[in-house]
């Protein structure tokens, strides 16, 4: 790591008898989006809102952009934007006050233009009680970019995003991301987080699995690729069969479907085999691990398949 | 400065927005003045000598110990406070501003009240109008303190009626609104003076209406300005950005430290 924005070293984080993160670390670098993944209750919150100054760490040291949260909190609200996953608003606010009242506090000039992009154009004048739950959260993600913070956290961003909000997050990210925004997202989407995400964390218990890029971290699970297949005549649909490489056969509608270790020799058998039976392949689909197959693996959340 | 006048800006509109606002800062005190001014002017002529600062104090009793505390804890528990935070927006802008947007309401409310009292009940106006708003901005700067020090130390919205009905309810009975002071019993009069608006009605009557006090009315000013800047400074010491994440720095026991002004008051006399 040449250029640490957010160090996390030894931290923990307790609630009474509830240790929530037991010593984890991690760094991340400038203009990555670095994806927090586990499932509920895995820590992701509690090191979010550790580095946002929202809650005080019972150990270890956390810096975000040479900022200690916990000491020196003040600091940090021009450095970063944040959307936090429960948040609110004042009641009777209206979105162009909201955004005009935020950014006169970070000193930047409104970003109305902001309002528009996600779609809240004609709400603007409405007050905040009055917008649905992806419109609140939508607006949220609006006033956390709007005065150009060098970090942002996002925490389950997309929770509650219609498609068209979500790609328009998407985008955003990636903008961002481009102009050098460092991005922590925590989020229980595999396939936000594996699109996304540069480098990627597994908390499970309050201790970080498994850390590496999405690539990585699927390259390394039991690696077992998915190849479906469906033919003319079915003649593959015996269950005594077996090819090469394959630890485990299910069947799924019309297709049959092997868990490979080694694809080659798996396909070319199966190959042959239709050839001999005068079989005619329909369709075949080879599909490497998702990081979600990586996820529940890890998590044992799944099972094997 | 933009980040405050923006800030007041909207707390002021919530004011008249909210519904519940509007109804404790507009529609309760206007209400009750109107039925009170129909009803006490026929009972008791007397009433008519202290009417005015009676109706402009229940105003600021009804505007902010009724309307403050509530919205300030349902904000820090709705998480409004952690949005705060992390955006900037400081502790001190969050007590002072809603106090002094809930003050101007007052203003607004005491106004119609000082324009109209004479007009429709023949009520006297003040005879010294100094006097009037000296003890008028420090009647509500206390009560303005005591109410966000109630939003600061209550733990729920259930716990905050019971706090803000603990000082509104003895203050209409003992504060010297609706039965004169002079009229209660010693020991009742004692406990009165535990009141924001008791010592309100006394510096009134001595300063403002030229009618005899019932004990120091510039003692009474001075209770009120140093319980206003104790409140003030106990609910900035004392406040929490976030339910969840206990970093109060004192016991909510010590908000009581906000009478101490009050009681040295009840000693030294």
């Amino acid at each position: 790591m040449s250029d640490p924005i957010i160090q996390v070293k030894d931290f923990r984080k307790t609630y009474g008898n509830l240790i929530a993160v037991e010593g984890i670390s991690f760094e991340v670098e400038r203009g990555e989006i670095f994806g927090l993944l586990g499932p509920n209750g895995a820590g992701k919150t509690s090191t979010l809102e550790s580095l946002e100054g929202l809650r005080i760490p019972d150990g270890g040291l956390l810096r975000v952009m040479d900022v200690d949260p916990a000491r020196q909190s003040g600091k940090l609200p021009n450095l970063i934007g944040v959307q936090l996953q429960t948040s609110s608003m004042p009641e009777s606010i209206r979105l162009d006050e909201a955004m005009k009242f935020f950014c006169a506090y970070h000193g930047v000039v409104p970003r109305y233009d902001l309002l528009d992009r996600f779609g809240l154009k004609e709400k603007k004048r409405a007050q905040y009680h009055q917008l649905s739950a992806g419109q609140q959260r939508r607006l949220g993600l609006a006033l956390a970019v709007a005065h150009h913070p060098q970090v942002l956290f996002l925490d389950e961003p997309t929770a509650g995003l219609d498609v068209a909000s979500r790609i328009e997050l998407h985008n955003l990210m990636r903008e961002l991301q481009t102009s050098g925004t460092t991005i922590i997202l925590a989020t229980h989407d595999m396939a936000e987080a594996d699109e996304l995400s540069t480098r990627l964390a597994i908390l499970l218990r309050g201790k970080i699995v498994a850390t590496g890029t999405p690539l990585a971290l699927t390259a390394t699970g039991a690696g077992l690729t998915k190849i479906s297949v469906r033919t003319k005549d079915s003649s593959i649909s015996d269950a005594q069969l077996s090819f090469p490489a394959v630890s485990q056969r299910s069947v799924k509608e019309e297709y049959v479907i092997y868990y490979s270790r080694d694809i080659g020799p798996t396909i070319s058998a199966i190959l042959t085999y239709l050839k001999d039976k005068e079989d005619t392949l329909l369709d075949l689909r080879v599909e490497r691990p998702s990081l979600e197959d990586r996820f529940l693996e890890i998590t044992n959340i799944g099972g094997a398949k | 400065m933009n980040a405050f006048i923006s800030h007041f800006s909207f707390e002021f509109r919530s004011g008249i927005r909210n519904k519940t606002l509007l109804l404790m800062n507009y529609l309760f005190p206007l209400g009750f003045y109107f039925m009170i001014g129909l009803l006490m002017t026929q009972i008791n002529p007397t009433f008519l000598e202290t009417m005015l600062p009676a109706m402009v104090i229940f105003a600021i009793l009804a505007s902010t110990i009724l309307g403050i505390p509530d919205p300030l804890v349902t904000a820090r528990e709705a998480g409004i406070f952690r949005n705060y935070k992390i955006n900037g927006v400081p502790a001190f802008s969050i007590l002072v501003i809603p106090a002094l947007t809930t003050i101007l309401h007052t203003v607004v409310v005491s106004i119609i009240i000082i324009i109209t009292a004479p007009l429709l009940f023949k009520a006297p106006l003040p005879l010294s109008w100094f006097g009037f708003v000296v003890t008028f901005l420090l009647t509500a700067f206390a009560c303005a303190g005591f109410s966000v020090l109630i939003g600061v130390v209550s733990s729920s919205s259930r716990i905050t009626v019971l706090w803000s009905q603990l000082i509104f309810l003895p203050s209409m009975l003992l504060g010297g609104m609706m039965i004169p002071y002079s009229m209660l019993p010693k020991a009742m009069a004692k406990i009165a003076q535990l009141l924001p608006a008791t010592q309100a009605m006394n510096a009134f009557r001595g300063l403002a209406q030229n009618l005899p006090a019932d004990f120091n009315p510039l003692g009474s000013l001075l209770i009120l300005l140093a319980s206003g800047v104790l409140a003030f400074e106990l609910a900035l010491y004392l406040f929490n950005w976030d339910r969840r994440n206990t970093t109060q720095r004192g016991h909510p026991l010590l908000a009581l430290l906000v009478l101490l002004p009050y009681v040295i008051g009840i000693l030294l006399q």
